[in-house]
């Protein structure tokens, strides 16, 4: 932190600290999970749990947020170095790892929220089952219905107990996904979890 | 009463589970996740999970795209 003492000095009085004391884990880090990740460094989050098993590849480029210099390299280590250039004082946990049922609460269990940043209908289904069963008080924010262009207005938040769902619910990744739509709900489950971690309304 | 995502209004009937409630509104559950009063409900406990009079139920749609 002390490096940049001044990164925070615009944030919304009285959360930097929560934030600071905060762990978030991100599974996931596709368009969902990279461009969540970076909002919460800006913030001031002072963990990250980091899990991927992908590799940076041309094609993501249009919607997450890597280079064209990071095609190639491992995507959780390439999501850390553009972290740390924004916020080196933040504290990352990298896992390049396929994520499981069996090891879903091992990796993210120090976390005190998860954000649900999968592709697949089926894996945000266990995945959000298994960190309910595994910490029942401790929320998830998924992402369902991120698809398309436009309908900004479908982008809608559900809620339910510890479990928050962003999107519209509705399209699927075959009609195609644009950087804009991924990001408004990348940055709305980062923006759930900033409230949540403040104490703020949601 | 039964109500499902703060919306649609389902007569409680005895022994109705979350099973027979997806199935009452043709809901093919391959992809949902579903709570009842605010408690995730896991899909091996569909077919046993008895639902209250009152019960509040939401119903997630979970699509592809991350």
């Amino acid at each position: 932190m002390e490096k940049t003492p001044r990164i925070f000095e615009k944030n919304v009085p009285g959360s930097t600290e929560k934030l600071a004391g905060s762990t978030v884990g991100i599974a996931g880090c596709g368009g969902l999970g990279s461009n969540a990740a970076l909002a919460l460094a800006r913030a001031g989050i002072g963990r990250l749990i980091l899990a991927d098993r992908d590799l940076v590849e041309e094609s993501n480029l249009n919607r997450q947020c890597y280079f064209l210099s990071d095609v190639g390299k491992v995507k959780v280590e390439a999501l850390a170095s553009l972290i740390r250039a924004i916020n080196p004082g933040i504290r990352l946990d990298i896992h390049r790892i396929e994520i499981s049922p069996a090891n879903t609460a091992e990796l993210f269990g120090e976390a005190d929220l998860l954000i649900e940043a999968f592709d697949r209908a089926e894996s945000k289904r266990w995945l959000i089952e298994t960190w309910c069963k595994s910490f029942p008080k401790r929320p998830v924010v998924g992402a369902s219905g991120i698809s398309g262009i436009g309908k900004s207005s479908e982008i809608i938040v559900r809620s339910s107990g510890m479990i928050h769902i962003v999107g519209d619910q509705k399209t699927s990744m075959e009609i195609g996904l644009c950087s804009a739509r991924v990001g408004l709900v990348a940055n709305t489950q980062a923006n759930i979890a900033i409230a949540l971690l403040t104490d703020m309304e949601i | 009463m039964i109500t499902v995502n703060d919306r649609d209004r389902i007569v409680w009937r005895e022994g109705l589970t979350v099973e027979g409630l997806m199935k009452e509104m043709g809901y093919d559950y391959a992809l949902i996740t579903v709570t009842v009063d605010g408690v995730l409900v896991p899909e091996d406990d569909y077919g046993t999970f008895p639902l209250r009079d009152g019960s509040r139920v939401v119903v997630f749609h979970l699509a592809h795209g991350g």
